[in-house]
Order: structure tokens, then C-alpha cells, then sequence
């Protein structure tokens, strides 16, 4: 890795580069799934590459290569400079990075228990239980479990003198039912949907979820969902899970608040924002509960790392303080436009890939409520639980979710569950609309390992600290 | 310098004799390779000028083994020996560990035609050719006092399989792709194109079309959300239906209960055909599945009737009948895919698609859809980049983006029109749809 990283820095400079960085990269993967009592899958994925990054004349270049070997170093870095001559034919204004990131030492995610020195039959083992829970239930389908664990070393270097290492890991699990009838299909999950909650950690993340403990009640749920009441639509007050406050928070504040979509640099695909920059510290985002943060040191977040892809530290800042809009995710390019320095959240998904902003782990502080007493405290309302789909505007405002679960709130109480619940609306007008968020006890961090950004496409792991909260006069249930 | 641009993929006989070599040393009853090498590179621009431009080189040696009842899978991204040797180990250890499970049986040799799908032109592209297409639709855009975004991106790549059971397939491929979304100070426009030969790509054109559309979408105004006809773009059109296959065409998808197909039922309207075939030169042709299977063409719905689902070597196998050449990489828990998508054009001019639409809706693509009932074919999403009124069979002015919440089963139900001619849409991760635009009935808007 370390010959790798020098050479390439040096024929950068040989060949002109102003500036220029490499990382090389190291990740194995694995994933097990079990199926309807069966192992379905498992496979063990190794990937090794380096990037190079210049600036020649102001403009960016980057090419990758998977032969680490020293002729290929020279090849991949003249391609990358030839690259950025050809973009500075079509550039703007020169990029300027601001200061100089000088960056150096060693980050290890804290692990318990190294989950590729746990042996399969006990991680399948974890899985079977948590199926044979689901299967307890009569009329499941279809079950199925998954887990993943990711390590990765990572080195960065630049011309620049920064010098960092990072040995990263991940695990993650979840488990779904799913029950049908001749005219529906309804599912339920745990602890989150669309396969797993993940987090930076060992197996004692696994561990922690206790799978087995869940599978006959989201059996048992999903079942009964065939039958439940279709969602009612109309003007609501809206309780949201923890989970689904998760989701919320990525889509209507983590990815308007990327620096990168104000200045249209993602405009033909991922799209742009509404957080324009002369909207910041003035805007009024959300309610004065609503205060969101971008922390890349929460422990087990998805986030959570020792240094970005530019050789910023790890840190924590504000995006939303009691519901003034007053920060965004940033890079050194996008920083120095606002004459700001960059809050460390550039993140590739590989050695192939060049860093983007990236959420790291943004959440919404935790309130003094509890999600009991929002409930008790409402007359008319319905509750929702665990994302079921979710789409959202290009200027991130226009946004409507679904979720798997929901009851009916009357008069404080917990009443019938609803089937099919989805619920809309504009973000400001949203977030302003927020009353309650439940305390400490109930906030989580969740683990979202599918967050699209980027040509070509790039697939950020990302997290999430969120509770369970309240908002009023809410649309919900469009479908009759 | 050109040379140094050229896609460096590994030669023909270089491969077989790579992957022979790792079947032969193989200890399992079953063993599967698939390698997988690509070239690309990609060219971002954005307010009329370029800010990312990148390249990789990176290939996937996977190899399944099947012993004593158990499957085991792993994959590395190097092609030495070591690597080799070091991925078949882990494949082996893995199936060693594992109880008895349900075996997807490999298929054994069958011939697969040949399909063209290379062009030297894409492989040996330059960051200068590039560079000089994106510099037209920037100049374009700057003159007409618009800003230009986009990406324009060429690559080259091939997929190998071989299985011990004899089986033996290659195929090399090139794409190129751009697209482009054009902004005034108060609206945007939005092209694509995609072509195995970038020859093909007409800069000009996908200016003109883009600039124009961004033009007419300024100062869009709000309209009340509610049932309108609509016309669908080929760009939604596609869209719609990789999401009709995702949730409908697969076997597993029936099996699971999960699907909308009723078979022989007529599920649209009599006019609608949707076919997958992955021989088909005018989309993106590939041979072969990712299981080595040769692709036959299936027909999806014919005149509005669910007449075949895809299918792969697992649920091909649980119903005794064959793959139809569907199957993804293994280990794949999600089922089949019909990743080469036809629908059967029309006999309307897209320009007359409007003519008899007394008030209606024009889209001209969808964004951000996502399942909301997939039994139902209930999907939700936004409209983007170009929202027009319809009055009197002409457009009249722009209105701002719409979300929908639509079965496409009942949008496909009041088909009245289809276009004569279609499209190819490449799609963003595998496969393409090649399309007509729509004119449909009825079509729900919800805010």
C-alpha cells in the first residue's frame, strides 16, 4: 500500500499536478442469507485498487486501477493527468481547495468482537433462529434474514503531506416476514427494512439486535395486516418511529444540506436544493424542537470514521439549531466558495471511485418527551412504523412515504392497525410542524447501507440518530 | 496517446485458458466462473463546465462451487494465479462450513448466437473526445443564456462464464451514454441518449433538443393535482416499465405471490406488447445470462394479455420447465430479471400523440418512483424537467412538477395512442428498454 501511494504521489508531481492525492484501498465483504429455513447465500467478496486525484491547471482528473503494480501506478497517474488537461479545456473558475490539509495518524473502528473471526455456522445460527421464530407463525410466505460485515483498510496520502490509515468495519442483520392473500402483499421487518440496520462495529452489534426475539412478532404483524383497516386520508397529527424519523431526516435535511447539490453539481442526477445559500441563518427549517447535526463520532454510526477522503478530521457541526438553518455538509472545493473551511464529509465508495459529500451520521437531536405521552397527548392522529417507500422532489420539498405499520391514534390511545399508511407534505412545512421529539431513551442511531449519489453511481453508507416525533395537520393516506 | 486511452481488456484465449485453469484445479463436484473486466470513463459537467472526470479499470473473478449438497461463493476483483487460487480456496471453505441447502443446479453446454455489441470507436474514446461533446451542449446552453449539466460516459467491458459441466460463453460489449439537464433562471430540460457506438450520439441534436425544452419550461405554474390524460415520454415510458419488470415479470416474484402477472388474464390495454430479448441488435444485446444460460426472447404481455415471466436456473427448476437465460450472479436471492425490454411501438407520430387530447398533461420524465402496493402495480414518484398543459390538443404552457400515485396496470388499461417510433434507454446499473411515448387515459396526479 505505502509504495503504491508514494509513487503515485510522486509522478503526479513529475507530471504537473498542483495537487494530488491517492487512496488505497483494501475491503472484504461478506454476506449470508437465509431464506425459508435455508441457507440461500453466502459469499465472500475481496476488492483492492487505488485512485489517483489531480489538479492540472485548476481542473480535476482521477482514474483508478485494480493492478497494484508500480508500471501501473505510472500509467493510471498519466491518465489521470491527461483527464484533468482535457476537463480544464471545459472549466470555469480554477478549483481552490483553501488551506492545506496535513493530516496524519491511525483510526481503528472500536471492535468487540471481529466479526470475520466469528465462524459461519454461528452467525447462520443466528439467522435460523430468527427464521424459525418467523416460520412459528402460520400463514408467513416467505421469511427472510440477512447479515453483512465489511472491513476495510484504507490509506490516504497527498501531495499536500497528509498521511492517514483507517481499518473500518461494519455489521449489519435484519429479518423479514412477509404474508400474502390473492389480491395483497404485506411485509414487516426488524430492526429496520430494505434488508438490514447496520452500523460501524464487531458482531456485538449483531448480538445487541436479538433477532430471535422479534421474528413470531413481525410474523404475527405482517398477517395481520392482510386484514387491517386501509389507511384513512385526511389532515392528521403524525407520529413517527425512530425509524422512519431516520429517513426523514436523510431525505428532506441530510441530502438538501450537501453543498455539492446547492451549486448544481449533481443537478443532472441526484438533483439540486432548497437550501439555497442565501437561506442560511435565515431560514426558519423546522420548529424550535427541530435541531439536526452532522457528527462523524457517534459511536456504531455508519458515519463514523477517523478522517474523510480529503484528510479532514472527523467533527460534529450544526445544520439545523433549533430550527434555524444555519450549516451544510461540506468539501474543501465547496467549503472555500463560502469561505469556509470543510467539515469532513467527502466520502467514495471505493478506491474507484472519487469522493462526494456523503452524510455523515445527521440526526435530530433528542427532545424531553416520550413517545407514550405524544400518544396520550393526542386526540386525532395515527402512528407510523418502519419505512415502506419513500420518493422525494429533486428540490428535496415535495416528499411522500410509506411505512409498513400503523395505528390509529384516538383520543390518547393506541386504537386499530392501519394497512397501506403513507403520509406527505412540504419539508419546511413538515419540520415546522413538529411538536414533540421523545427524549434520550427512545433515540437510536440507525444505519441506512443504501444512499445513491453520484456518476457513476456511488452507494454511501450513512447514519442517523433519531426518537420517535410528533407533527401536526399532516396529509395522510392517499390511496383509497 | 491514443493507444493509452484504448480499453484494456484481457484477450479472448488469455481468459478461457485462465478460467479452464481454475475449473481444472478445482476439488468440488460443481464448479462456476465468471469473470467480469471493464474500462470506463465518465465526464461530468456542470453550470457549463467540466468538475469531474474519472476512469477505473476493474474486472470480478466469482466462483461458485457445489459439494456435497453445499454452495459456496466468493469473489476478488484480481487475475493472477494467487488470486485464482486464494478466491477457489474461500469458495470451497465456505461450502465446507454450511448445512445442506437447496442447490441452484448449473446449467450444462447449450450454443448461444453471437451478438455485436462492440464498437472500437466507444473503447478507444478520449478524455479529449469527451471533453470536446460536452464543450458543444456548454457553448449551446451559455449562448442561449442557459446553464448545461450532465455526464457523458464510455465504456467497454466483457462477461465470461464457464462451468464444469462444459459450458463456455464470452461476450464483449461497449456503451455510451449521456445526459443532460439545461436550466434557466426559472426552469430545466432534460435529454438523453445511449448507443453501443458513440458514433451514434449526435451532439448536436441532444443539444437542440434539451436547450428547447428547457426554453419552453420556464415559469412553470401550479396546476390543481387531480385524474389528467396524459402523454408519457419515452424516458417515462422506460422507467415504468423497469419497474413493471422488477416487481412483475420475474418467475420468483409468481412463485413468492408477490407478482401482478395473471396469466392469460388481460391485464392492459389490447394494444400493449412488452417483450424481453436479449438478442434483440436494435436494444443492448448480451448472449447469455450471468448462470451461462442462452437468453430466448419472452413474451410479457402480448395484446394486453400476461402471457410469460422469466425465468432462471432455481425457478426454472422448481417448476420443471427451463431457464429462459434470466439469471443474476450468483449468490441471488432476488430471482430472475428481464433486463432487455421491448414494447411494441405504434402507429402515431410522437408530435400527434397531443393532437386529440382536449386537456391533458405532457411529461417528460419521471423521478424518484418507488413501490407503493406491488401487487397492485401501485408505484409513486415525481415529474421533472419538463411538465406541460395540454389544451386543445396542443401544449399551452409549463406547470410545476406533479407527484403521481399510479397503477401502471390501469394507466396501461386506457392506452389510447403509442408512438411509431421508439427509443433506446439505457438503463442507469444493467440492461436497457427500447420504447414508444404513450398516450394514456388516465393518468393520477396527487399533489
Amino acid at each position: 500500500m505505502k509504495d503504491i501511494a508514494e509513487a503515485a504521489l510522486n509522478a503526479a508531481q513529475v507530471k504537473g499536478a498542483g495537487y494530488a492525492d491517492v487512496r488505497v484501498d483494501e475491503r472484504v465483504q461478506q454476506d449470508l442469507v437465509v431464506k425459508n429455513g435455508q441457507l440461500a447465500a453466502v459469499s465472500d467478496d475481496a476488492s483492492q485498487g487505488f485512485g489517483v486525484r489531480v489538479l492540472v491547471d485548476g481542473a480535476w482528473g482521477f482514474a483508478g486501477s485494480d493492478r497494484l503494480e508500480k508500471a501501473e501506478v505510472e500509467e493510471v497517474v498519466a491518465r489521470a493527468v491527461r483527464i484533468a488537461r482535457a476537463s480544464a479545456r471545459v472549466r470555469s473558475k480554477p478549483v481552490d481547495l483553501g488551506p492545506p490539509v496535513t493530516s496524519r495518524g491511525t483510526y481503528r473502528t472500536p471492535v468487540e468482537r471481529d466479526p470475520f473471526t466469528v465462524s459461519l455456522s454461528e452467525k447462520v445460527d443466528v439467522l435460523m433462529r430468527a427464521d424459525q421464530a418467523m416460520g412459528s407463525v402460520k400463514d408467513v410466505r416467505t421469511r427472510e434474514g440477512s447479515m453483512e460485515f465489511i472491513r476495510q483498510r484504507k490509506l490516504f496520502a497527498s501531495t499536500e503531506g497528509a498521511w492517514t490509515e483507517q481499518d473500518l468495519y461494519e455489521s449489519g442483520a435484519g429479518i423479514e416476514a412477509t404474508a400474502t392473500s390473492p389480491d395483497d402483499v404485506q411485509s414487516r421487518s426488524y430492526p429496520n427494512s430494505f434488508g438490514r440496520h447496520q452500523g460501524s462495529g464487531g458482531f456485538e452489534f449483531i448480538t445487541a439486535l436479538e433477532l430471535d426475539k422479534h421474528g413470531e412478532r413481525i410474523g404475527e404483524e405482517a398477517v395481520a395486516l392482510l386484514t387491517a383497516v386501509q389507511c384513512p386520508s385526511g389532515i392528521k397529527t403524525l407520529i413517527l418511529d425512530a425509524s422512519q424519523v431516520g429517513l426523514q431526516i436523510h431525505e428532506s435535511c441530510g441530502h438538501p444540506t450537501e453543498l455539492d447539490r446547492v451549486f448544481g453539481m449533481e443537478a443532472a442526477y441526484a438533483g439540486t436544493s432548497f437550501m439555497t445559500p442565501e437561506k442560511l441563518n435565515h431560514l426558519r427549517y423546522g420548529s424550535p424542537k427541530v435541531t439536526i447535526t452532522a457528527d462523524a463520532l457517534t459511536p456504531t454510526g455508519l458515519g463514523t470514521f477517523g478522517w474523510d477522503d480529503e484528510g479532514i478530521p472527523a467533527q460534529r457541526s450544526h445544520l439545523v439549531k433549533e430550527g434555524l438553518f444555519v450549516g451544510y455538509l461540506t468539501s474543501r472545493e465547496t467549503a472555500s466558495v463560502l469561505g469556509q473551511q470543510s467539515n469532513g464529509t467527502m466520502r467514495a465508495d471505493g478506491w474507484n471511485r472519487i469522493p462526494l459529500i456523503r452524510m455523515t451520521n445527521v440526526s435530530l437531536e433528542p427532545g424531553d418527551t416520550s413517545l407514550e405521552q405524544m400518544i396520550a397527548d393526542t386526540k386525532d392522529g395515527v402512528y407510523m412504523e418502519t419505512n415502506r417507500s419513500w420518493s422525494i422532489d429533486d428540490r428535496r420539498l415535495n416528499f411522500q412515504f410509506g411505512t409498513q405499520l400503523a395505528y390509529e391514534i384516538v383520543a390518547g390511545k393506541r386504537g386499530r392497525m392501519l394497512k397501506n399508511a403513507t403520509y406527505a407534505g412540504i419539508t419546511p412545512e413538515f419540520w415546522n410542524s413538529c411538536d414533540a421529539v421523545a427524549g434520550r431513551a427512545e433515540w437510536k442511531v440507525w444505519g441506512l447501507a443504501n444512499c445513491g449519489k453520484g456518476q457513476p453511481p456511488q452507494v454511501a453508507h450513512v447514519a442517523h440518530g433519531a426518537a420517535p416525533a410528533r407533527f401536526q395537520n399532516v396529509k395522510v393516506g392517499i390511496l383509497k | 496517446m491514443k493507444s493509452m486511452e484504448a480499453a484494456r481488456l484481457t484477450e479472448g484465449a488469455e481468459l478461457k485458458r485462465f478460467m479452464d485453469g481454475l475449473l481444472q484445479r478445482s476439488t468440488a463436484e460443481q464448479t462456476e466462473v465468471m469473470v467480469t473486466e471493464w474500462d470506463s470513463a465518465l465526464t461530468r459537467f456542470a453550470n457549463n463546465g467540466i468538475h469531474q472526470n474519472v476512469a477505473e479499470r476493474n474486472a470480478q473473478v466469482r466462483v461458485r462451487v457445489v459439494k456435497d449438497g453445499r454452495t459456496g461463493v466468493a469473489s476478488v476483483n484480481q487475475m493472477d494465479e494467487r488470486a485464482a487460487n486464494d478466491v477457489l480456496r474461500r469458495a470451497i471453505e465456505i461450502a465446507a462450513l454450511q448445512p445442506k441447502a437447496e442447490v441452484v443446479p448449473m446449467p450444462g453446454p447449450a450454443p448461444s448466437r453471437e451478438a455485436d455489441a462492440w464498437s472500437s470507436a466507444t473503447a478507444d474514446a478520449t478524455p479529449e473526445e469527451r471533453a470536446e461533446f460536452v464543450a458543444t451542449i456548454c457553448n449551446r446552453a451559455e449562448k442561449a443564456g442557459l446553464k448545461a449539466f450532465g455526464a457523458f460516459s464510455t465504456s467497454a467491458g466483457q462477461l465470461a462464464i464457464g462451468n464444469s459441466l462444459g459450458v463456455f460463453h464470452q461476450h464483449r460489449g461497449t456503451q455510451a451514454t449521456v445526459n443532460s439537464v439545461v436550466m434557466g433562471d426559472a426552469g430545466s430540460g432534460y435529454a438523453d441518449r445511449g448507443a453501443i457506438d458513440v458514433a451514434q450520439l449526435n451532439k448536436d441534436e441532444l443539444a437542440e433538443e434539451v436547450i428547447e425544452k428547457a426554453k419552453r419550461n420556464q415559469n412553470a405554474q401550479p396546476i390543481e393535482p387531480g385524474v389528467y390524460e396524459v402523454v408519457l415520454e419515452e424516458y417515462a415510458v422506460a422507467e415504468m416499465l423497469e419497474f413493471m419488470s422488477y416487481i412483475g415479470f420475474s418467475a420468483l416474484a409468481a412463485q413468492e405471490e408477490r407478482s401482478f402477472m395473471r396469466h392469460g388474464e388481460r391485464i392492459t390495454g389490447d394494444a400493449v406488447s412488452i417483450w424481453d430479448d436479449g438478442l434483440d441488435p436494435s436494444g443492448l444485446p448480451a448472449p447469455f445470462d450471468f448462470e451461462g444460460v442462452p437468453k430466448q426472447r419472452v413474451d410479457l404481455i402480448k395484446n394486453g394479455v400476461a402471457s410469460g415471466l422469466v425465468y432462471d436456473m432455481q425457478t426454472a427448476t422448481r417448476e420443471g420447465r427451463a431457464s429462459t437465460g434470466h439469471g443474476l450472479p450468483a449468490p441471488n436471492t432476488d430471482g430472475p430479471f428481464a433486463v432487455n425490454l421491448f414494447m411494441q411501438p405504434g402507429a402515431t407520430p410522437k408530435a400527434e400523440l397531443a393532437s386529440e387530447i382536449k386537456r391533458g398533461i405532457w411529461v417528460t420524465r419521471f423521478w424518484y418512483v418507488r413501490i407503493v402496493q406491488p401487487k397492485a402495480s401501485i408505484i409513486t414518484g415525481m415529474t421533472r424537467e419538463g411538465t406541460f398543459l395540454i389544451e386543445d390538443g396542443r401544449i399551452t404552457r409549463p406547470v410545476k412538477d406533479l407527484r403521481f400515485t399510479q397503477s401502471m396496470l390501469e394507466a396501461l388499461e386506457g392506452t389510447l395512442a403509442i408512438s411509431r417510433g421508439t427509443k433506446l434507454q439505457i438503463g442507469e446499473f444493467i440492461g436497457a428498454s427500447r420504447v414508444p411515448a404513450l398516450r394514456l387515459k388516465a393518468f393520477t396526479f396527487t399533489s
